[in-house]
């Protein structure tokens, strides 16, 4: 069939028509082989702009159609659209970026305007060579995968199985509840964390759309948005999930005492143990580590007064094969170890403690039932609250953590209410940014804290007077007075980073992720995609992505739920077709394409001894087609007559 | 310099009325907005923060800068009522004996204790400036107090005020009268300097002497008067109704019980008090009475409503000694004359004496003329 061509040149406003005379620009299309109509209009993105490529299709009978606007980022979509209800293949349209790539960028106009000629000349010259591709479908499994049973992986699981969709949660610890668990009361509401989150834990544990893999890890993630197989690790619990009543009886009765990680250190639990006293599943773990049977060949007390038999000190890891649509990623983050600030003292001074460990010192069942103490157990009569430790510093953490400033005014509310305690916030910035965080920042000032602006620099238990004796003094300059000032106290709480995962790396290949420089996850784009990433199907919630508060983390795994169920409620899913295709013909099976694709898309025929290319993964990056040795791969859409024919255009 | 918080100071000035200093955030808007860095360099904002941390040096003048205009308070981003705190670091001075007093607010503050007013003068002439003027003594039954200022009964120029009010009181037939001399200083301005026991004293003295002659309603012709009674006086049993004059003027000449009949063919500026304006938030009457004059041309300076540059006088300031080159009463004379009148308008004692020292020590005297709107409006019937 006879080509045959229409261009448009977008003024966009002035944008572009300021600097490329569009007028010649038009002129020098309808001079040009194949092109039947040229023309330029105000805005092309516009209704009347994309009714007259539609009109025009139909009038001059086009098969190929040109835009010449801004980038295809922008509007390609909407004139491949454009294209599609005029009756034409998608990939017959090309477009020519005269605007980031052109008037933008180039101060002479004259210049301009021949750059935006050969800009045209490239897409016309490249459009010849265009063929119609075919839009393949394919079904989406109605199931997902929810990865972290924190507050981020709760709300997301809940959201999906409500509307009757399966879920499977899978959480590495014996209990759900993640963070947020830990916490003791909620900035700015101060509503007790544990309150408002036990009752989403319990709908989790008996909702019938859930199944709950607790204290177990994903381990292998295979197949494609839409169809993902999915391999789990069950973890041995040494407790019979079916048998067990959560009675508590051998945890009460084992008599091996271990330093408690729920505690962050500060409290003991049993080498059998549940984590806190609400853990969903309410079914105990036994810490192979401490056991004295696992360790010594002894004891087997749990086992003796088990009255439901459920101890099984046999059991072995499990591995389970799940199949799922998509998957929330939501493996939330980990707390900075202040231990590499050495001049904080943290691990040296008794009462140099983290926020977390402040967190379980106010709360009701904590190690101290929620009386704040100092490591003798007297109350302390002054706190210092040291911000950004590990944040906003290029030495550790870049960026802020966002939550900081906010807990460390509940701390300060809370201290004053249980202690009376004189309480110094030390900040570089007070960052209270959401809604109703201002006003509590509002509120606490006037309880009456001081607040300290300036970057602590040293913790230090050397008296320089009798005042300062047997405490600890916080040395920074006041920046706001201009001088080093010197606050002893009998308290130090660090406001500690919220860091990437230790593991998160081998979290990210396991599941195609990019990370960002900071370390978290990498969405697709921060403003207009931040919960989908660059893996379709692949969703990523809460801290995972990047520090956040509740609310926030609530809100996107909600989104995430939401852009699943879309997925799941129309059925069915579009592939890329600009993808990759190897002629297995004349394959050699080399395998250098394997390893080389970033979207594990190839696989080995081991029988025909060819790769073959998964068209539901293959993003047509076109890395396998550079590599192949044998140049038996091409890329669809970016074939080399049609790069060769591009550039020819751009150089004539 | 290494320094430590001293949270007994922080505790005292709280105590003495300066709590709040906790809400401040230090964002310095305060400083910017502060006269004094017209004039000087007043870093207000690190004074608080000072404050907030028990490291106030109460030998150091600072703690007297602040003339309590409340330019500050009205703009600050977190209500922060700096007029409170400086109130509170003066009462540390002055009744816990840190620090210094200045020698001039010394001798003012011996005088109002001593005598019931800051002039020194003996109480039994409180009412010689209206000998014979023929205005009675207030008694029960008599429908308005008036209540002159120390300055307008004993102040041998402001006294003027004081005469002209009377005068137009009685061309409208009003029924008031004045008290016999009990009464004493309102106070107010010794409460911002700091002496809140004597403030009290003062209260109570007046209070009584009110409710002795069976005081309903109060016409003052001093905003400063006006705030404490109505602001202050409350807290300690006082209820009163109180006008400020000019109000109530305005309100004389919309029921037809004054008529301004004759011409006053003069260009004039008005300069809101503090006391006034930011205080009272009485804006309007004071320009509505100045346009019914006839033949009266109202324009306005560069910085007016609530936007006015205080003239030096509130907080105290009126006693203490302040520096040639320093004077925000000389500035503001600066900005009437820029504005052509030939008379600057007030509804104040305290900007009335502050106008008046300028024009002679700047030697303005013959280019622009100070006068209450009382004396205009006196003129004018």
């Amino acid at each position: 069939m006879e080509p045959r061509i229409g261009v448009y040149i977008c003024h966009c406003g002035s944008n572009i028509a300021g600097s490329v005379d569009v007028e010649q620009v038009t002129e020098f299309a309808r001079g040009l082989d194949s092109v039947v109509v040229a023309r330029n209009y105000k805005y092309m993105c516009s209704d009347p702009g994309q009714n007259l490529i539609k009109e025009d299709i139909e009038n001059f009978g086009l098969n190929r159609v040109i835009v010449a606007a801004c980038s295809p980022q922008m509007h390609e979509s909407t004139f491949r659209r454009v294209c599609e209800e005029a009756g034409l293949n998608r990939y017959l349209f090309q477009m020519a970026n005269i605007r980031e790539h052109c008037s933008w960028v180039t101060e002479n106009n004259g210049r301009a305007t021949e750059k935006a000629k050969a800009l045209v000349n490239a897409a016309v010259r490249r459009v010849l060579y265009h063929e119609p591709l075919e839009i393949k479908e394919i079904p989406v499994n109605p199931n997902t995968l929810v990865v972290g049973g924190g507050i981020a992986g709760i709300q997301a699981a809940l959201e999906i199985a409500d509307s009757e969709h399966k879920v499977y949660l899978v959480e590495r610890e014996p209990s759900i509840g993640g963070h947020m668990i830990q916490l003791d009361k909620t900035f700015p509401t101060l509503d007790c964390s544990a309150c408002i989150l036990t009752p989403k834990m319990s709908s989790v544990g008996s909702h019938p759309f859930i199944e709950l893999m607790s204290y177990s890890e994903v381990a292998e993630v295979s197949g494609f948005v839409g169809n993902f197989k999915v391999k789990v690790k069950k973890k041995a619990r040494y407790v019979d999930e079916e048998k067990c009543t959560g009675c508590g009886v051998c945890q009460e009765k084992c008599p091996w005492k271990v330093d408690n990680e729920f505690e962050v250190g500060m409290g003991k639990r049993k080498a059998i143990y549940t984590p806190f006293p609400q853990a969903v599943p309410n079914i105990p773990v036994i810490d192979r580590e401490h056991c004295a049977y696992f360790l010594k060949g002894t004891c087997r007390a749990c086992e003796k007064l088990c009255e439901a038999g459920a101890i099984n000190f046999d059991q072995v890891d499990e591995f389970v094969e799940i199949e799922v649509g998509s998957i929330i990623v939501a493996t939330g983050f980990d707390a900075f170890d202040p231990s590499v600030i050495t001049q904080y003292g943290y691990g040296r001074y008794d009462n140099v403690i983290t926020a977390l460990q402040f967190e379980r010192l106010c709360s009701a069942a904590g190690p101290t039932g929620g009386n704040i103490t100092l490591k003798d157990g007297s109350t302390p009569q002054s706190v210092a609250i040291i911000h950004c430790v590990g944040s906003r510093d290029q030495n550790y953490h870049e960026y802020c953590s966002r939550v900081c400033c906010m807990y460390a005014l509940k701390y300060s509310h809370l201290i004053k209410e249980k202690t009376k305690a004189e309480v110094y916030q030390m900040y570089i910035d007070m960052r209270c940014f959401g809604k109703g965080y201002e006003e509590f920042y509002d509120r606490l000032s006037e309880e009456g804290i001081n607040f300290i602006r300036g970057k602590v620099a040293q913790i230090t238990d050397q008296a320089i007077n009798e005042e300062e004796e047997g405490k600890l003094i916080v040395v920074g300059e006041d920046t706001l007075l201009g001088s080093v000032i010197r606050v002893p106290v009998d308290m130090v709480i660090l406001c500690i980073a919220l860091e990437a995962r230790s593991d998160a790396e081998e979290v990210a290949r396991l599941f195609s992720l990019s990370r960002s420089p900071d370390g978290f996850f990498l969405e697709r784009h921060p403003k207009l995609d931040p919960v989908a990433t660059m893996a379709d199907g692949i969703f990523i919630v809460g801290c995972c992505q990047a520090p956040k508060d509740i609310p926030d983390t609530v809100a996107q795994a909600s989104a995430a739920a939401a852009r699943v169920l879309a997925m799941i409620s129309k059925g069915k899913i579009e592939i890329e077709a600009a993808i990759a295709v190897i002629d297995e013909e004349q394959c050699s099976g080399c395998r250098i394409c394997n390893a080389l694709c970033p979207f594990n898309a190839i696989a080995f025929d081991e029988e025909k001894k060819v790769s073959r290319i998964n068209e539901a993964l293959c993003k047509g990056c076109g890395i396998c087609v550079a590599a192949c040795p044998s140049a038996v791969i091409s890329g669809k859409h970016f074939t080399t007559e049609q790069i060769m024919a591009e550039i020819e255009g751009l150089l004539v | 310099m290494v320094v430590t918080p001293f949270k007994e100071a922080v505790d005292t000035t709280v105590e003495a009325g300066g709590e709040a200093l906790r809400l401040c955030y230090q964002c310095g808007l305060c400083t910017g907005t502060c006269p004094w860095n017209l004039v000087t360099s007043f870093m207000l904002r690190k004074l608080i923060h000072k404050a907030q941390l028990g490291l106030v040096d109460f030998e150091d003048e600072e703690v007297w800068r602040c003339v309590g205009c409340k330019l500050c308070v009205q703009r600050c981003p977190r209500g922060v009522a700096v007029t409170d705190i400086m109130r509170a670091l003066r009462r540390v001075v002055m009744e816990v004996g840190a620090g210094i007093v200045p020698h001039s607010l010394r001798l003012s503050v011996k005088n109002v204790s001593g005598v019931g007013n800051p002039l020194g003068e003996p109480p039994e002439k409180r009412t010689d400036w209206a000998k014979d003027l023929g205005v009675k003594t207030f008694t029960k039954g008599t429908e308005i107090l008036y209540f002159p200022c120390c300055y307008q009964a004993y102040d041998s120029s402001a006294k003027r005020v004081a005469r002209a009010a009377v005068n137009i009181l009685k061309k409208a037939d009003v029924d008031f009268g004045i008290l016999d001399g009990n009464e004493v200083c309102c106070g107010e301005s010794m409460r911002k300097a700091g002496t809140e026991s004597m403030f009290q004293n003062l209260v109570q003295t007046n209070i009584n002497a009110f409710a002795e002659a069976g005081v309903k309603k109060i016409v003052v012709t001093s905003p400063h008067c006006y705030h404490t009674f109505t602001d202050e006086y409350p807290e300690f049993g006082g209820n009163f109704e109180v006008v400020h004059f000019i109000p109530y003027l305005a309100g004389l000449i919309k029921e037809g019980r004054l008529k301004l009949t004759k011409e006053l063919d003069k260009k004039v500026t008005y300069h809101d008090s503090c006391c006034l304006g930011r205080y009272a938030g009485i804006y309007d009457e004071p320009r509505q009475v100045l346009e019914i004059i006839p033949g009266l041309e109202l324009v306005e300076m560069q910085d007016t409503h609530e936007c006015a540059l205080c003239c030096g006088g509130c907080a105290g300031r009126l006693w203490m000694e302040t520096k040639k080159g320093e004077r925000f009463s000389d500035l503001r004379i600066e900005q009437a004359i820029e504005t052509g009148v030939s008379i600057l308008a007030i509804a104040c004692p305290y900007c009335l004496l502050n106008f008046e020292d300028s024009l002679l020590t700047t030697d303005k005297g013959d280019i622009i003329q100070v006068k209450d709107i009382a004396e205009l409006v006196q003129e004018a019937i």
